[in-house]
């Protein structure tokens, strides 16, 4: 595993995004998702509004570390809030 | 209705996930954590942490081969996408003809990347070109060495050569699937031929056409050996695309740090607009079906 050279913080990222592909099976299973509208344009799954969350994230944290001076744990903490909004209200 | 879920059959796709796993997921790892760090060797590594991101986001190089990238992805989609469906309609539906337009048709996709750079880098020189020479004597000093927006025009009119081949054959066998009691109708309610194709055609196109348009997409994004061997990034950088930067830094420089952090950002632009593409289309198409339905 070496040559992969990994870091802790790469191992926790990596470990975070593999518990919440379990957790979202799991879920999956003791209670389908259903498809709905909310505040986005169109009517997402379960599963659309991870991946849009997932996604915008990765964005968020770009913009912060790329553009501005701000610390990017504040990019984190806005990400977790955007999904919990989005997994709720999306 | 009761429907009964039987999810089991996902079961067959371990097998894939392994093979993808191995062939894009563990590399994809590995890429990440070269990204936030500076590897000298297998035992000297020091972690930068975001350095690298914010570097590469606030390079000027860098900016300026993505908005050419974008700027070459949107024209050649612009022009293949109409073309490929207008050729798809005229092209013969039945006997020997259709047969021949389709051998015809598809020869440019059967030739490599590479190749088609060397065939349109010897068809537009000045001095034994066609292309170069019969433009030159038609009075418009064309060179691609040294003008840029003939750097360009070659560069896209070669990409819709390679690639509307692609397109036409993808709409022709939407059309194909198409019933013909379709165009009965059409016929007695007497729709005009632009009526059949816009409220018939197009939207049985639908499919085929998310399909053309995200490989296309995703193809031209990451365009490298044809205007590598074509123009070599010039005049100047002028058709230096996203993946030629990358491979100059990565291979050329050696800086894999660097190279990693902006190969991902790379793959999260080409993930979001392909994301944006394919759902914009799949609901369109979504809301289509709801309003025949009521």
């Amino acid at each position: 595993m070496s040559w992969m050279v990994w870091t802790v913080p790469t191992a926790i990222f990596f470990s975070t995004i593999g518990a919440m592909l379990a957790g979202m099976t799991v879920w999956e299973v003791v209670s389908p998702s259903i498809e709905r509208k909310g505040f986005l344009p169109i009517s997402t799954t379960r599963g659309d509004r991870l991946f849009i969350g997932l996604l915008s994230a990765a964005y968020i944290h770009l913009a912060v570390v790329g553009f501005t001076d701000i610390s990017i744990w504040f990019a984190l903490a806005a990400s977790i809030l955007w999904l919990l909004v989005l997994m709720r209200w999306g | 209705m009761n429907k009964v879920y039987n999810n089991k059959a996902w079961f067959l796709i371990l097998p894939m996930l392994l093979l993808v796993a191995f062939s894009a997921i563990i590399p994809l790892m590995t890429v990440v954590n070269y990204s936030v760090q500076d590897v000298f060797d297998a035992n000297t590594r020091f972690f930068t942490g975001t350095e690298w991101f914010e570097t590469m986001l606030n390079n000027p190089t860098l900016q300026a081969a993505l908005l050419r990238q974008f700027a070459f992805s949107f024209t050649i989609l612009a022009i293949q996408i109409p073309l490929g469906i207008g050729i798809a309609l005229l092209m013969p539906k039945r006997g020997w003809q259709a047969s021949a337009v389709l051998i015809l048709i598809t020869l440019p996709l059967l030739i490599p990347w590479n190749v088609v750079g060397s065939i349109w880098q010897l068809f537009t020189r000045g001095d034994i070109g066609l292309m170069g020479v019969g433009i030159r004597e038609l009075g418009y000093a064309y060179n691609i060495t040294r003008n840029p927006a003939d750097a360009w025009a070659t560069i896209i009119l070669m990409d819709v050569w390679h690639w509307t081949p692609l397109i036409a054959l993808l709409c022709y066998s939407g059309l194909r699937s198409i019933p013909d009691a379709y165009y009965q109708a059409a016929r007695i309610d007497r729709a005009s031929k632009w009526a059949v194709f816009r409220y018939i055609q197009l939207p049985k196109l639908t499919n085929v056409l998310v399909i053309g348009i995200l490989l296309r997409f995703m193809h031209s994004f990451m365009i490298y050996a044809e205007p590598f061997v074509l123009t070599g990034g010039g005049p100047g950088s002028s058709t230096t695309f996203l993946s030629q930067s990358l491979t100059t830094m990565a291979i050329g420089q050696q800086d894999l740090g660097p190279s990693a952090a902006f190969s991902l950002i790379y793959f999260l632009i080409i993930l979001l607009v392909s994301w944006v593409f394919y759902t914009a289309i799949m609901n369109m198409q979504k809301d289509n079906t709801n309003q025949g339905g009521a």
